[in-house]
C-alpha cells in the first residue's frame, strides 16, 4: 500500500489532473491558472521601487494566486518529501543515454543531486546555469505574460493564438538550449 | 497570466473569498507536479531532447480536459463566488513579446530544468539551491518591469 503511494503517476493521471486544476480555478472564482504572475505579485508586494509595472493593487489581483502557490510549496513537500519516489525516474533508455553523455548517471530524486548543490552554485558554470537560468525564466515569462501554465495550459485551452506562439517559442528555445547550451554549463 | 494593460484601477474594497479553496487547489497542483514528475529535471530534459513522449502526453491530456472545461464554463454564467466567468483574450499586438519573451523563458527553462510552477514545488521538496534560482527569477522579473517601457510588445 505504502509503496503504491510512493510510485510516480502515469501521464493519464497527471495530465487530466493538471487540466482539472485549471478548470477548478475558473469555476471557483473566475481565476486564470498561471504561476509566473506570482513573480510580479511578489515584486509588487516587496520591492516595487519606482517601477510602473509593479504599481497596482497586488492584494486584490494577486492574493488568491499567492495563496495558491503557497499551496504548491506545501504540495511539493507532500509529493516530493513525504511521498518521494525512492526509485530513479523512469525516463526512456534514449533519454538516459543522452543525459549520461553529460555525465549524469544518477536519476534518483527530482533533480540531479550532483548538479543542484551549493558547491556547484559557487562555480562559474553553476552560477551561470542556476542564476542565469532563473533570471531568464523571470524576465522571459514576465515579458511573454505567461509560462507553461498560463500560456501552455490556460491559453491553449482557450484557443488563444498568442499562447500558441508563446508555446512554440519556448519549446523551440528550450529544445535548442537543452542540447547546445546546457552541456557548456554542466560542471564535469 | 496577467497579460498587459499595465495598471487597471483596482475595484474599490475588493475582498477575496474562498482563499482556502485556492490553497487546496495549490496543494493538489504541488502534489501533481511532484508525483507526476513535472517538477523532475530528468523528465523536462527528456522532453526537450525529444527522447520520450511523457511530457507531451501530459500536456495533451491536460488540454483534453481543460479545453472542453473552459468552453463549458464560459457558457455557464457564474463562478462559485458569483463572479461572471470571463477568460480575457491575450492581446496579440505585434506578437514580439510572445516570441522574444518565450524564447528567453525557454532558454532558462532548459538551464534549470524547471518552469515557475515546479520552481515553487521544488522549494517545498527541499531542494535548497532552488531558493537562489527563485531569487534570480524575481530579479529577472524586476529588471523586466524596469526595462518594460523601452521593450517592444
Amino acid at each position: 500500500m505504502v509503496s503504491f503511494l510512493l510510485k510516480p503517476w502515469p501521464w493519464y493521471v497527471t495530465g487530466p489532473l493538471v487540466g482539472l486544476v485549471a478548470v477548478a480555478l475558473l469555476a471557483i472564482g473566475n481565476k486564470p491558472f498561471g504561476v509566473s504572475a506570482n513573480l510580479r505579485h511578489i515584486c509588487a508586494a516587496t520591492f516595487p521601487g519606482r517601477v510602473e509595472f509593479f504599481k497596482y493593487d497586488w492584494r486584490s489581483r494577486g492574493l488568491w494566486n499567492l495563496v495558491f502557490v503557497a499551496g504548491v510549496v506545501a504540495g511539493g513537500f507532500l509529493g516530493g518529501v513525504l511521498l518521494a519516489n525512492p526509485d530513479p525516474a523512469a525516463i526512456t533508455p534514449q533519454a538516459q543515454a543522452s543525459l549520461a553523455a553529460l555525465g549524469i548517471r544518477d536519476f534518483t530524486g527530482l533533480v540531479p543531486r550532483q548538479l543542484f548543490t551549493w558547491h556547484v552554485l559557487l562555480s562559474v558554470r553553476g552560477l551561470l546555469m542556476m542564476v542565469g537560468g532563473g533570471f531568464l525564466v523571470g524576465f522571459g515569462t514576465s515579458w511573454a505574460g505567461g509560462c507553461t501554465s498560463g500560456h501552455g495550459i490556460s491559453g491553449l485551452a482557450d484557443l488563444q493564438p498568442a499562447s500558441l506562439i508563446a508555446v512554440i517559442s519556448f519549446f523551440a528555445a528550450g529544445a535548442a538550449a537543452s542540447v547546445f547550451l546546457l552541456p557548456l554549463l554542466v560542471p564535469r | 497570466m496577467t497579460a498587459s494593460p499595465a495598471v487597471a484601477p483596482p475595484p474599490a474594497q475588493h475582498r477575496e473569498r474562498l482563499l482556502g479553496a485556492y490553497f487546496c487547489m495549490g496543494v493538489l497542483f504541488g502534489i501533481v507536479l511532484t508525483k507526476g514528475e513535472l517538477a523532475s529535471w530528468f523528465r523536462i530534459q527528456e522532453a526537450l531532447r525529444f527522447k520520450g513522449p511523457y511530457l507531451y502526453e501530459v500536456f495533451a491530456s491536460a488540454l483534453a480536459v481543460a479545453a472542453p472545461g473552459f468552453a463549458l464554463l464560459k457558457r455557464r454564467a457564474r463562478a462559485l463566488t458569483g463572479e461572471p466567468i470571463v477568460v480575457p483574450p491575450k492581446v496579440l499586438g505585434s506578437g514580439v513579446r510572445y516570441v522574444a519573451g518565450s524564447v528567453l523563458f525557454g532558454l532558462g527553462w532548459a538551464l534549470i530544468g524547471a518552469c515557475p510552477g515546479p520552481m515553487f514545488a521544488l522549494l517545498g521538496a527541499g531542494v535548497g539551491v532552488m531558493s537562489v534560482v527563485w531569487v534570480a527569477a524575481l530579479g529577472g522579473t524586476w529588471v523586466y518591469g524596469w526595462l518594460r517601457p523601452s521593450l517592444p510588445h
